[in-house]
């Protein structure tokens, strides 16, 4: 088997095509049964009330933007070790997802904050961080784009994604320290503080969400084929 | 030109920083415009929230290391797009000398020519604000740790645009988060003075990130520098 073969924007314009409808079909179920698990199986919070119910939304967008730019980057990577184009279109497929859930999960947060808190923002350190975050996605989107040489931006994006990477853990800490008014991490690797299905319905929007951002990223990557490839001839022939 | 049949990272240091400089020095323009634009700023903040001694000395360090942070940002643009229009900087990286070399010597220069004043300068702004003696030099003391990053920052950023579209405001959209944690580090070392604790962390943190900037951003640097002339 030939492990290139889908590596050719032509091939892989098929693949994404055939395979984007299954993952909206697989985030649609996931939706539904994770909304359903946190709207009516999941019981309502001791403390918070029913306002607490954001989080079937706010923590898998929150989770996604982060698991997004990963690996935005690490297609960056690719590009530039590799000189690929498919892993430039990838990486500017994901980019646009990325930046939204980054603001779904601060618009979210801000109406959860509300009732909790009672500020919509706060100077805290999460939440200063997904704004950097938010920034570097129109960061890198904004450099693709500035240039008339479509691969002139996909290099010097790919390269920002990276420098991006590196400076992430280091803004997210400096902010860490800096002020802190969120709440810790409830669900940890060693185990959770959470309620059952409280933990079942978040992860299952969770899932809903990537799968998401697949289908997205795979039908917004065949625009992006179709729009670089559109002299080929296997372009001209569809 | 010299030719430069042999060449070496000292030696395009040198000759980087030497150029840069002797071009800054006969043409200061630039240099005393971004001082001014940074004393200019730092003293409209108390024509804007009043003249109340005790707020303006607490806010003062934020102020003044947000001022320093535009007016390094304001001086990037001109410090690769230049050369690259005028076709000087593919010269450079055709010369024999290797690319960080001169690379980092055009960051020196240019830090020598932004970071350096703004530095010296923020003592003078400090008593504007009436900080107390010991904070302002710790001030300052941050400011000489952490500007020397956001030249190395700035620089990757500024050779990333080389040539795009819209560059002012792309260039602010991709420099100004990162520079996030300089400013954080920067402004904490002062604050903590001024609140009785020791500046030591905050300022180990800076020293920290400027000595993993300076050996990662000017490879980064020449990386953008090739992508911009491919």
């Amino acid at each position: 088997m030939n492990w290139f073969y889908f590596s050719s924007p032509s091939t892989f314009y098929r693949l994404a095509g055939w395979l984007s409808p299954w993952f909206f079909a697989l985030a649609a179920i996931l939706t539904a049964v994770g909304l359903y698990y946190g709207f009516v199986v999941a019981p309502t919070d001791a403390q918070q009330g029913e306002v607490y119910r954001v989080i079937f939304i706010h923590v898998p967008a929150a989770w996604m933007s982060m698991f997004i730019y990963f690996v935005m980057a690490a297609y960056s990577a690719a590009s530039l070790t590799f000189n690929t184009r498919l892993g430039a279109m990838m990486a500017r497929a994901l980019a646009p997802t990325g930046a939204l859930f980054t603001f779904v999960a601060l618009w979210t947060g801000a109406f959860w904050g509300r009732p909790t808190w009672g500020t919509y923002w706060a100077w805290d350190a999460r939440m200063t961080s997904e704004l950097v975050l938010l920034f570097l996605y129109f960061g890198f989107i904004a450099l693709a784009n500035a240039f008339e040489d479509p691969r002139r931006g996909d290099r010097a994006a790919a390269l920002l994604a990276l420098i991006g990477l590196v400076n992430l853990p280091i803004i997210y800490f400096s902010v860490h320290w800096w002020n802190t008014l969120h709440q810790g991490s409830t669900v940890k690797l060693t185990g959770t503080s959470m309620h059952v299905a409280m933990l079942t319905g978040m992860l299952l929007m969770a899932f809903a969400f990537w799968m998401y951002s697949i289908g997205a990223a795979l039908t917004r990557v065949r625009s992006i084929i179709l729009e670089r490839e559109r002299r080929a001839r296997w372009a001209r022939s569809l | 030109m010299t030719t430069m049949a042999l060449g070496s990272l000292p030696g395009g240091f040198a000759w980087a920083f030497s150029r840069d400089f002797r071009l800054a020095w006969r043409n200061p323009g630039e240099t005393v415009l971004v001082v001014a634009f940074f004393v200019l700023v730092a003293s409209l903040f108390p024509l804007g929230v009043g003249a109340d001694m005790r707020l303006l000395e607490r806010i003062g360090p934020g102020v003044i290391w947000v001022c320093a942070l535009l007016a390094a940002f304001l001086s990037l643009p001109a410090m690769f797009s230049s050369d690259y229009m005028d076709g000087s900087l593919e010269q450079m990286a055709l010369s024999s000398h290797p690319m960080v070399g001169w690379v980092s010597g055009k960051i020196a220069a240019h830090w020598i020519m932004t970071g350096l004043p703004l530095t010296v300068l923020s003592p003078l702004l400090a008593l504007q604000y009436g900080l107390e003696a010991d904070t302002l030099l710790v001030l300052a003391a941050a400011l000489a740790i952490g500007t020397p990053v956001l030249s190395l920052l700035g620089a990757a950023c500024s050779a990333l645009t080389l040539g795009a579209r819209g560059g002012g405001m792309l260039l602010a959209l991709l420099a100004l988060p990162l520079f996030v944690p300089i400013l954080i580090f920067g402004a904490g070392a002062a604050q903590a003075q001024a609140s009785g604790l020791s500046p030591s962390p905050h300022l180990s943190l800076l020293a920290a990130g400027l000595i993993v900037a300076a050996m990662g951003l000017p490879a980064a640097v020449c990386l953008a520098i090739r992508i911009a002339l491919d």
